[in-house]
């Protein structure tokens, strides 16, 4: 192969990969307008559009009445983005860990941070502190976040041998910690019977209720786990050549994989704290860019964000719109009944891109 | 170019290298050789920092190996290591392109010249056909090549090799020290862990025997690549030819029947 045909190539997958970030942007710039625009009560676009604007203080108030204002900007709008960061946050969490971990099926929850997290709610729910509110906030994303860092930290702590952060360990301390938690939340709703049915939607994922306080409370650690991951990109790379070469190939490989272990994990608390436990996003998204894109972490952490994002979106607009009654499904059932069987065809359809080794 | 004195390591309680001694000159091709467990990939991880040493002292490039940091290391040194742990689906050239990274600033990406000098080390190693191409999808030996050139690629004046070239069919095995040897005539330090013998006895101007963690021999390959010294070390009978067309020892082994032959 000659040199400038290399070069060539690698300029016509650079074309692709932007184009395909440029189209992924405005699909997802349609997508939220779009999604503001469905729901049970219905309005003309031109109500939803001006609606939006006057919400954004980009159109004279006083334009639109003040139902559409209400229901478009301030209920759908602001559940629509939350899912949208959501879902780019487990997205992108999800190509970390399965990178960090080197692990195929590592997902955003594989160290025990969505049980710690879980924990958190359980506990606000059986103290009755549901109700109770900080900031306009209930007080569940809040010990739900403690939770999950709490759940982090643990993780880190019993996965350390020697001085250091193995692999191999934190997977299995992960597992401990997730089974000693769940063993918790277990007894939680044993001991407290009204408590059980709200533990239980919790965990499987809602944003029934959410508003653009939720959008505020996780949008400073999204971004700044945003920023920890993305810096590493090219570090991770080399790190799921193994500890070993990629020490040998100039990475700090400890302080690297905290960096990112950390990034990670912010990304999920602040998705969790905020949505409760939703499955397959961070599991699917992440193989089925790699398997169109490569493996590049860069690429791969931007367009599983975007990707991510979109996923969560639509799950939500079908998790508040299936049922004819109005009842809404957790959207954790959405995206399992959605990912699942999507997940099977992936791995029957291209065995290439399957990280197994 | 290595300088170890007194180098001890352990995992856990097991002494596993026992106060080792040795200098390896610039422009020195040199040959590990030694039985399995005899510890040469623990010496080639201490000298790559991988391995901590547990006393003792060595010396890299004139700089004591505590002093640099990763990347400074990965400046002076490039390894190759015996096993593939790779299990995602990069391009080749992409895992070429990682010998760059010590070159590289905190966020930088992949300069022309850093392309250049990736695709230069490809040719080299034969392997530009494989440049698009993901690495989970080629064979052993074509990704042990790949490697190589990763190692290349990272501009090092000094290269440990961990059994390289174990997977390699013997066009390529010849193929890739033809290549180590003429980057040594340019300069390059060599320390390879082999076991195939007559391979190093072929290309190494200097052998270093390890045996349980010890350097047993330790001199050129002429005087120490004997039917006695490979007898002892190996634990195994070995006879000695020269090479038809070089002239260079060469090793035979003794099938167990005829050994028993022999005795009876």
């Amino acid at each position: 192969m000659k040199l400038e045909e290399i070069r060539g190539r690698l300029t016509a997958s650079r074309r692709v990969f932007v184009l395909g970030l440029l189209l992924l942007t405005m699909v997802s710039f349609l997508s939220v307008l779009g999604a503001a625009g469905i729901g049970r009560l219905h309005f003309s676009w031109k109500t939803v559009i001006e609606s939006i604007g006057e919400g954004l203080g980009l159109v004279q108030s006083g334009t639109v009445e003040r139902t559409p204002l209400l229901v478009v900007f301030d209920i759908r709008l602001s559940r629509v983005v939350l899912s949208f960061l959501v879902g780019s946050a487990l997205g992108v969490a999800g190509a970390v860990f399965q990178g960090v971990l080197r692990n195929p099926l590592a997902d955003p929850f594989t160290i025990g941070v969505a049980s710690g997290a879980a924990f958190g709610a359980a506990l606000a729910f059986a103290l009755g502190l549901g109700g109770a509110s900080y900031l306009g906030l209930g007080t569940i994303p809040l010990l739900a976040l403690v939770g999950a860092l709490g759940a982090l930290a643990l993780v880190v702590i019993l996965g350390r041998v020697q001085g250091r952060l193995r692999r191999d360990t934190m997977v299995l301390a992960g597992i401990v910690v997730a089974t000693f938690l769940s063993a918790l939340i277990a007894l939680i709703k044993a001991l407290d019977e009204e408590a059980v049915s709200a533990i239980v939607f919790w965990v499987m994922g809602s944003f029934q209720g959410r508003g653009w306080i939720h959008v505020a409370f996780s949008l400073p650690y999204l971004l700044l786990g945003l920023y920890l991951v993305v810096k590493c990109a090219r570090e991770l790379d080399i790190l799921t050549m193994g500890e070993v070469q990629a020490r040998q190939l100039g990475v700090e490989v400890e302080q690297v994989r905290r960096r990112l272990l950390v990034g990670g994990s912010l990304l999920t608390a602040a998705a969790v704290s905020v949505s409760g436990v939703i499955g397959f996003v961070g599991l699917v998204v992440p193989h089925l860019v790699r398997m169109t894109m490569g493996a590049a972490h860069q690429r791969l952490m931007v367009l599983s964000g975007l990707l991510g994002g979109l996923a969560l979106l639509w799950s939500d607009v079908v998790a508040r719109t299936l049922l004819p009654g109005g009842e809404e499904l957790p959207v954790g059932v959405v995206t399992a009944l959605v990912g699942g069987p999507f997940f099977c065809l992936l791995l029957k359809r291209r065995r290439g891109g399957v990280i197994l080794d | 170019m290595i300088s170890v004195q007194g180098l001890t390591a352990k995992y856990g309680d097991r002494v596993v290298l026992h106060e080792l001694d040795f200098h390896v000159g610039k422009s020195e091709l040199v040959g590990l050789l030694g039985p399995n467990g005899s510890g040469k990939t623990t010496l080639l991880l201490c000298l790559s920092k991988v391995v901590p040493l547990d006393s003792g002292e060595a010396t890299v490039s004139g700089q004591e190996l505590s002093a640099y940091s990763a990347r400074e290391l990965a400046l002076v040194e490039a390894s190759v290591p015996q096993r593939q742990e790779i299990s995602f689906p990069f391009k080749c050239i992409e895992v070429v392109l990682m010998g760059r990274y010590p070159h590289q600033r905190e966020f930088g990406s992949d300069s022309d010249e850093d392309l250049t000098k990736a695709m230069e080390a490809m040719r080299l190693t034969d392997t530009l056909d494989l440049a698009q191409r993901r690495i989970s999808e080629i064979s052993g030996g074509e990704a042990q090549r790949v490697i190589i050139a990763r190692a290349l690629a990272q501009e090092t004046e000094l290269l440990l090799l961990d059994e390289a070239t174990a997977n390699l069919d013997v066009a390529h095995k010849m193929q890739m020290f033809d290549l180590f040897s003429e980057k040594n005539n340019q300069g390059a330090t060599f320390l390879c862990a082999m076991h195939d013998l007559n391979l190093a006895a072929l290309y190494c101007q200097r052998l270093i025997f390890l045996k349980n963690g010890r350097i047993n021999i330790d001199g050129p390959t002429m005087e120490t690549f004997t039917e006695e010294n490979l007898s002892e070390i190996y634990e195994t009978e070995v006879r000695i030819i020269p090479h038809p067309d070089t002239g260079v020892p060469q090793a035979m082994f003794v099938p167990g029947a005829e050994r028993q032959a022999h005795s009876a």
